[in-house]
């Protein structure tokens, strides 16, 4: 009879322990998730802010520049391209971050290519308004490199977090999927020189 | 064997040679870390003295820094990078402020970049950031005299993020102070002619206070004066080192 308690306690204590490991590795998940999430957004605030910037920057370089025609429309078609590619964190995956790391690639080139057409128009230079813009561009784009260094560093401990056994186990049954990274070689881990 | 060298060899140059990008602060904790020797050491201890008393007041950490070189980063990107390892600001608060310069050397231009933390984006937008880089530092730069144009970036700086005037009245030339000026100056000159006027007023008797009035006022203005030079004494206070603030990349850089 005695025995029998003993038996009973050491499984009451298994399934105890078992249920705190499982609450621990979920709620860290659900916590890292929460972290990687919200780093994805401030992500895609300085995109936006970048696609924010574009309007008054190509306005003020059409005033001075207005027969560089191409490259002018370039800028504005690859905004358009990356205003529609807009990705919420719970669609991140492989496929949808190479389409953004594309589309924004594409508008990085489009912009300095404006940037470097400018270099040939003296009054465009001085222009005060111009200079702001410019100066603001160079913030954006360094933010942008800095957020998603970040992002890269937190999606990789929740990475290594949920794919790490035994919690790879609690990561398959509740659905928490590795999530992608910013690739490295597309040249936006170090701010592009804003050369002007 | 001599594959197990190379390997330590690798892992040595792969983990420590990032790190040697950035240097360590200096010790004794200090905010002006000027690993050039672009500053001499009477320019260093006005500069260290006036950002450690601005640190005190207002908690506010600018720091400055000089670096031999980039390795090959944007300077913008390198501020970041060395203002977040460093910690500039408080933490949560996130009110630093590194400005870093890399010299000119032989057959290199010189490199300026202003880092903002994250809590100070707001009073020192980027535009503002590139205009003081381009309307205070450089042209000193350019002649120098770089004491002189770390100094008035810094008080710019100082005013702006203490509230002193904002962004957009530093934008529209300063003209505040001068308009302040030319009211001070008005008042004077009213309160001179009153008092002149009045001593030639009917009663002759009063002559001795309508002298009064002036040398009073005399007497505030060299008090006023005498204030203002005393802040500038006072030996160093100790610094306690950078408070772990956070940087987005907000700033601007230039070159000359």
């Amino acid at each position: 009879m005695k025995k029998g308690y003993i038996v009973l306690i050491v499984i009451a204590v298994l399934i105890l322990g078992i249920f705190l490991w499982f609450k621990g590795s979920y709620n860290g998940m659900v916590q890292m998730s929460e972290n990687v999430s919200e780093q994805w957004s401030n992500v895609e605030n300085q995109y936006q802010r970048r696609l924010d910037l574009i309007p008054n920057l190509v306005n003020t370089v059409k005033g001075y520049a207005a027969h560089e025609q191409k490259t002018l429309t370039d800028v504005v078609n690859a905004r358009a391209k990356a205003t529609q590619t807009q990705i919420s964190f719970d669609n991140l995956n492989e496929a949808t971050m190479k389409k953004l790391n594309q589309t924004q690639g594409e508008l990085s080139s489009a912009l300095s290519r404006l940037m470097a057409i400018s270099e040939s128009y003296p009054d465009l230079k001085a222009n005060q308004n111009f200079l702001e813009l410019q100066a603001q561009l160079e913030g954006t784009e360094n933010r942008i490199a800095v957020e998603r260094r970040k992002f890269n560093e937190m999606v990789r401990s929740y990475n290594a977090y949920i794919r790490k056994f035994p919690k790879n186990i609690v990561a398959g049954m509740f659905g928490f999927v590795p999530k992608p990274y910013f690739e490295a070689n597309s040249g936006a881990e170090n701010a592009p020189k804003v050369e002007f | 064997m001599k594959y197990l060298f190379l390997l330590i060899t690798l892992l040595w140059y792969a983990g420590i040679c990032p790190a040697q990008d950035f240097p360590a602060p200096m010790q004794p904790k200090r905010v002006v870390n000027d690993f050039t020797n672009l500053l001499s050491r009477q320019d260093q201890a006005r500069l260290e003295n006036k950002l450690r008393k601005f640190n005190d007041t207002t908690s506010t950490q600018i720091a400055i820094v000089t670096v031999p070189s980039l390795h090959g980063y944007a300077p913008n990107d390198y501020a970041q990078r060395l203002a977040e390892q460093w910690g500039i600001g408080q933490k949560g608060k996130d009110n630093g402020i590194l400005v870093l310069v890399k010299p000119k050397s032989r057959d290199e231009n010189g490199q300026v970049a202003i880092a903002v933390g994250y809590g100070l984006e707001g009073v020192v937008p980027d535009a503002i950031a590139s205009r003081i880089i381009r309307n205070e530092i450089i042209p000193e730069f350019q002649n120098n005299r770089y004491y002189e144009g770390l100094d008035k970036a810094t008080n710019v700086l100082m005013k702006l993020t203490s509230g002193e005037y904002s962004a957009d009245e530093y934008a529209t030339n300063k003209s505040t102070e001068y308009i302040l000026a030319g009211i001070f100056l008005l008042f004077i000159v009213f309160i001179f002619l009153t008092s002149r006027f009045k001593s030639k007023g009917p009663g002759q008797g009063s002559g001795t206070s309508s002298q009064a009035g002036p040398f009073i006022f005399w007497g505030g203005l060299g008090g006023g004066l005498g204030g203002g030079r005393s802040t500038g004494g006072g030996g160093f206070g100790g610094f306690g080192g950078f408070g772990g603030g956070s940087f987005g990349g907000g700033g601007a850089s230039g070159s000359w």
